[in-house]
């Protein structure tokens, strides 16, 4: 396009190759613990009494790394790339988008110290102390001049909608994490909550939810919007339909947070509010996936050959069914089975492994190469590897944990006709061994592919080379 | 003004610019430059 690429602007890609290698990195780190903690609830004897490796200490540092560290990186890399190239534009103070990545890397390095250390705030996705809270704030503020930066320098007079996703992403998370962190510090590595009593609970699941809505759903919207157009060759399926949920996902996912304290302390109204609108979200929810899939119609025998369509396309198919399943189990009635069950568990990892997961190996599947100058990973084959041991693996993980889950919820309300209760709770510890074991199998087939994933990545990065790209000269009628 | 008032009106204004996107987004005039923002990954690389 560009006839002479030597006076263009190049694109700063090095720090979308920085990011995405590091999702990698964080994903076999965050899996391999979250193995590691599934194989210590089957076989309790693995923490070897060692405090650093009890589970409630390595369970934190399983869900950040895997979120934050795996999901961030995938985000933050994939985030830079797509408002580049949906911009036409090299990102804005590409310094301060370095410095964000490396301010970024030393927060992930100091979850991974100081959480098998016992240091904690508490609260569940954000349990980090309030020193690396303010680390994480200065990173993601520099993050936010970079993406918006770049936004407003741009060459393209619309702003794509993946942006639009991946702003919001920057946006909501902001405000959450200054929001939930506030605390008042008793020392170094110890704070107490700027809440008390159910406030504190309201806004922890404020947070701890939005932090699905806003980081586990619109991020990887703005992936979806980006990647699954380019690698299906064909538009985003109806671009009013993207506008539209959009919006309704902006508008209603922050009210659905009390459905997390279903038959607390926290008012009954509130309660209910939670629930409709957790209600209300199937339609947003289930407007992205329809937009996603259909992207595909006419084209349904790519599905076929392409792997990496293969894993967005199933992802989409993950993220439909655990946004159904999630407002089911916001109702009341089903809450009170499902809470405080391995159910729960389930539905997080369908959405976890199936959606989020897929969806990020799939979109750097296409970017890895492209980022080393190859036209595709080492080795295709290999990518159909990944596919099924990661599809086998999340089947056999959340088909274990449903059943486990409605199972300890039917024994544990369990009554006998003179009123006690059937069963004793260590009767449904018992019960539920064989599928923590099939957890573990599952697990480790999950692993497996992300470790085949990590091979990959090497191969193609070592028989590659870093490709500066020039930004595109654009024609004053596209512009 | 007190406070149940304010959130009843910003909850009713939030509605009402919800039912102004929908508008927006599916006003025909519109449509021609939705195919075309659309189309915007593909105008290079």
């Amino acid at each position: 396009m560009n006839p002479n690429p030597a006076q263009a602007a190049l694109y700063n890609d090095t720090v979308v190759r920085q990011f995405s290698i590091m999702a990698v990195v964080w994903g076999v780190v965050g899996m391999l613990v979250g193995l590691f903690i599934a194989a210590e609830l089957a076989w309790p004897e693995l923490n070897f009494g060692i405090p650093w490796l009890s589970y409630g200490r390595l369970r934190p540092l399983h869900t950040n790394a895997v979120i934050f560290a795996f999901g961030g990186c995938a985000l933050m890399g994939t985030s830079y790339y797509v408002v580049q190239r949906t911009c036409q534009v090299p990102l804005f103070l590409g310094k301060l988008a370095s410095f964000h990545f490396w301010a970024w890397q030393a927060v992930i390095v100091a979850a991974a110290i100081s959480l098998p250390m016992g240091y904690t705030q508490g609260k569940e996705y954000a349990e980090l102390e309030w020193p690396i809270d303010i680390l994480i704030t200065i990173a993601w503020v520099s993050y936010a001049i970079v993406f918006f930066g770049t936004i407003g320098i741009r060459k393209v007079r619309h702003i794509y909608v993946a942006n639009w996703f991946y702003g919001a992403f920057i946006i909501a998370v902001a405000i959450l994490h200054i929001v939930n962190s506030a605390a008042v510090p008793a020392g170094w590595m110890k704070s107490y909550s700027a809440y008390a009593g159910v406030q504190d609970a309201m806004i922890q699941w404020w947070y701890g939810h939005n932090a699905v809505g806003f980081f586990l759903t619109a991020g990887f919207l703005g992936m979806m919007y980006y990647f699954i157009p380019k690698q299906a060759g064909r538009p985003v399926y109806s671009y009013r339909l993207t506008i539209v949920h959009f919006w309704a996902l902006i508008f209603t996912y922050m009210w659905a947070g009390p459905h997390h304290l279903h038959y607390t302390a926290l008012p009954d109204w509130t309660q209910s509010i939670g629930m409709v609108f957790s209600l209300i979200l199937l339609a947003p929810s289930w407007g992205g996936m329809i937009n996603g899939v259909m992207t595909l119609s006419g084209a349904w025998h790519k599905l076929r050959d392409d792997p990496i369509l293969r894993f967005l396309i199933v992802s989409l198919s993950f993220y439909g069914m655990s946004t159904f399943e999630g407002p089911m189990m916001s109702i009341k009635t089903v809450n009170a089975l499902s809470h405080y069950t391995d159910w729960t568990i389930g539905h997080v990892h369908s959405g976890a492994l199936g959606w989020v997961g897929l969806i990020s190996m799939g979109s750097l599947y296409y970017l890895i190469p492209r980022l080393y100058g190859r036209k595709e990973m080492h080795s295709v084959p290999a990518i159909e590897l990944h596919f099924w041991l990661a599809t086998v693996g999340i089947v056999l993980y959340i088909a274990a944990m449903w059943i486990a889950g409605v199972m300890q919820g039917l024994m544990w309300r369990g009554i006998n006709g003179d009123g006690t209760l059937t069963y004793t709770f260590v009767e449904s510890v018992k019960a539920t061994y064989p599928f923590y074991v099939v957890r573990v199998l599952g697990g480790v087939l999950y692993l497996g592919g992300m470790l085949v994933m990590a091979w990959n990545t090497w191969m193609t990065v070592t028989q590659g080379r870093s490709v500066h790209v020039p930004v595109p000269v654009l024609a004053p009628a596209a512009a | 003004m007190d406070i149940t008032t304010l959130r009843v009106l910003a909850t009713l204004l939030c509605f009402a610019t919800f039912l102004g996107i929908l508008y927006w987004a599916y006003a025909r005039r519109n449509q021609a430059r939705f195919d075309e923002d659309a189309a915007i990954p593909f105008r290079q690389d």
